[in-house]
């Protein structure tokens, strides 16, 4: 898959090139930061707005630097370290789940003009690059990956601290990461069968069409599990069962305060932006424009280069409006509730949805029938089904006999 | 659709402006110019707890007798009393001895209100003063001198505390009314030492008065 890597690194290393990647590197940080500040401000507006209350309105105008005034109060604060932390650990954990919140971003196509045939490959002081830091041929495969080294900064955090409630956040981090991962990479597995590639680029590539994005061409259905697979892997609520607060006093981060305890923050924050545009990515077209058949729309006023971005930014905030409205409705789910509904529901029907995407693949590569190969899918579905509805009667007839164990 | 009525309700908050919350930021003006407006506080409840006051009687005489019961109610143990025999040509309040020393450490203090259950002269109230945010432990701990209601019968207002108007009304030993000592008569009669200032507050009506009125 060569085609998929970023033209500007097959070219020799030139100290412009070099320069075009630090000022890349660059940019998505300092975007990256002042995103998460006005994703919080963001957030707490909102739901500020669905609970009637005012919200944020004290520091700057619309309270837009509240999130500003909040990160330099903690920054002056003391920083406390408990007598019986493992110190390094205990230091460490915050920038391990700041450092991947950021490393996601690498690999997300963030602008480019992806509607003619330059495939999002524009020309910058004379070399032609993407709109993008890295463009690996396992794109989304380093994201995921990445997504998931983030949970040893929560569980790290929580054992680190030598204290009973960030340890039980903890478990419950890495239990409910390990059950909806699964969910997760499974329902990006339907949309790589259909898309051909890894490369993020590459995905972004084949969606030109409103019918070709992901979420219709892969049937909705691994578009809904990714949207709450990813919801519990950035331990927002309904499935913020990592900091109940409730139960857990302040949950892994119960012990941190000042500025490690604003990382966890950041990078929480972060995350949500990370994983908004990776769905989009995946499943909206990233920066695509809307096309039906061969009109796209075009924003005007605009120049072209950066419509992309635009398209990008706008599609990442739908979604960001959509955590903050999940949050502003949704109580928090019970721990077994939780993982009955990653392991008996998502999991199960992600990877059943992901056969039935490739029995349509083989299918079509072979020539068979499609009605036929439907037909098929469909009766081994419900045989499926079956077979799992009448496991779960037995297991639980079985625990009704043996009695409750609590 | 029952699962997703609830993502309608939240959305549609968005353009009301029925806010239950009120701008508030500790007594600062919060809008220059124009319409220079001070922060709304929102009603007390007519119970609320604040801060502490002494009282005087009528004709100026303290009402601490510094029996110090109100030290030994005190769950936090945040009052510290000491008593004194009265001067007989001069005493401080009526009877044989009065309140020498009187302090209350509001780094302490869970307002409670037992103190004032237990006074048996009504002597020590709270007001529905609770914005004192001292910054140091000297400021914290209130003495006799600064929980004195003054000469008017007002509580004293010191300069980092935040009064608004209405705030020292209705301090007085309001709770005898409701608090008939067993006797199901007593309800609705005033049962408590008069008091300068703001007078005594008339009794709460009884139960069966409240529910008439629709209360």
């Amino acid at each position: 898959m060569i085609i998929s890597l970023d033209p500007l690194l097959t070219e020799d290393f030139t100290a412009t090139v070099i320069a075009i990647v630090l000022l890349k590197v660059l940019v998505i940080f300092v975007v990256g930061l002042v995103a998460t500040m006005l994703m919080v401000w963001f957030e707490r507006k909102t739901i500020a707005g669905m609970q009637n209350r005012v919200g944020p309105n004290k520091a700057g105008p619309f309270g837009l630097l509240q999130t500003l005034a909040d990160g330099i109060k903690l920054f002056f604060k003391e920083d406390l370290l408990p007598v019986k932390a493992d110190k390094f650990v205990f230091r460490f954990a915050p920038y391990l789940s700041f450092v991947p919140a950021f490393l996601a971003f690498a690999v997300i196509p963030v602008g480019g003009d992806f509607r003619g045939d330059t495939g999002g490959i524009v020309t910058w002081f004379g070399h032609a690059t993407r709109v993008q830091l890295a463009d690996p041929p396992v794109g989304f495969l380093f994201a995921l990956a990445i997504s998931s080294i983030a949970v040893y900064g929560i569980m790290l955090a929580g054992w680190s601290s030598g204290s009973k409630y960030p340890l039980l956040g903890s478990v419950r981090a890495s239990a409910q990461m390990i059950s909806y991962e699964a969910a997760l990479a499974l329902s990006f597995g339907a949309v790589v069968l259909v898309a051909g590639t890894m490369s993020t680029s590459g995905i972004v590539n084949v969606q030109e069409t409103l019918g070709d994005w992901h979420v219709v061409a892969t049937g909705f259905v691994p578009f809904v599990i990714f949207l709450m697979a990813a919801t519990a892997e950035l331990n927002r609520p309904p499935f913020d069962l990592v900091e109940a607060e409730q139960e857990l006093v302040g949950g892994f981060n119960t012990e941190y305060s000042s500025i490690r305890f604003a990382l966890f923050f950041l990078a929480e924050f972060m995350n949500t932006i990370t994983m908004s545009a990776v769905i989009v990515t995946l499943f909206f077209g990233g920066p695509q424009p809307i096309r039906i058949g061969d009109t796209a729309l075009d924003i005007p006023l605009i120049p072209n280069d950066l419509e992309g971005t635009v398209w990008l930014l706008g599609k990442v905030l739908v979604f960001l409006y959509v955590y903050v409205w999940l949050r502003g409705t949704l109580p928090r789910l019970r721990y077994d509730q939780l993982m009955n509904l990653g392991w008996k529901l998502l999991i199960p029907t992600s990877l059943g949805w992901f056969m039935l995407l490739a029995a349509q693949n083989v299918g079509q590569d072979r020539g068979w029938n499609t009605g036929v190969v439907t037909a098929v899918s469909i009766a081994v579905i419900l045989i499926c089904v079956m077979i799992v509805q009448a496991a779960l009667k037995v297991s639980a007839a079985n625990r009704e006999r043996e009695g409750s164990v609590f | 659709m029952g699962y997703l009525g609830g993502f309608l309700v939240t959305i549609r908050q968005h353009g009301k402006r029925n806010r239950v919350t009120t701008e508030y930021s500790g007594g600062r003006v919060f809008k220059r110019g124009k319409g220079d407006k001070k922060d709304q506080k929102i009603e007390k409840p007519e119970r609320l707890h604040g801060r502490h006051v002494l009282n005087r009687y009528e004709d100026g005489m303290e009402k601490c007798i510094g029996c110090e019961l109100c030290a030994g109610v005190c769950p936090a143990k945040c009052i510290y009393v000491r008593g004194a025999d009265n001067d007989p040509e001069n005493p401080t309040s009526p009877g044989e001895r009065y309140g020498f020393v009187y302090e209350i450490n509001y780094l302490r203090c869970i307002h409670c209100d037992l103190c004032v259950e237990a006074c048996p002269t009504e002597a020590i109230t709270e007001t529905k003063l609770f914005e004192f945010s001292f910054t140091n432990r000297r400021d914290a701990i209130y003495t006799k001198s600064e929980l004195l209601v003054d000469s008017s019968g007002k509580p004293q207002q010191l300069p980092w505390e935040d009064w608004r108007e209405g705030e020292d009304l209705h301090t007085s030993g309001w709770m005898r009314a409701t608090a008939p000592s067993g006797d199901a008569d007593f309800e609705g009669v005033a049962g408590w030492s008069g008091e300068l200032g703001h007078g005594v507050r008339a009794p709460e009506p009884g139960q069966d008065i409240r529910d008439a009125e629709g209360n």
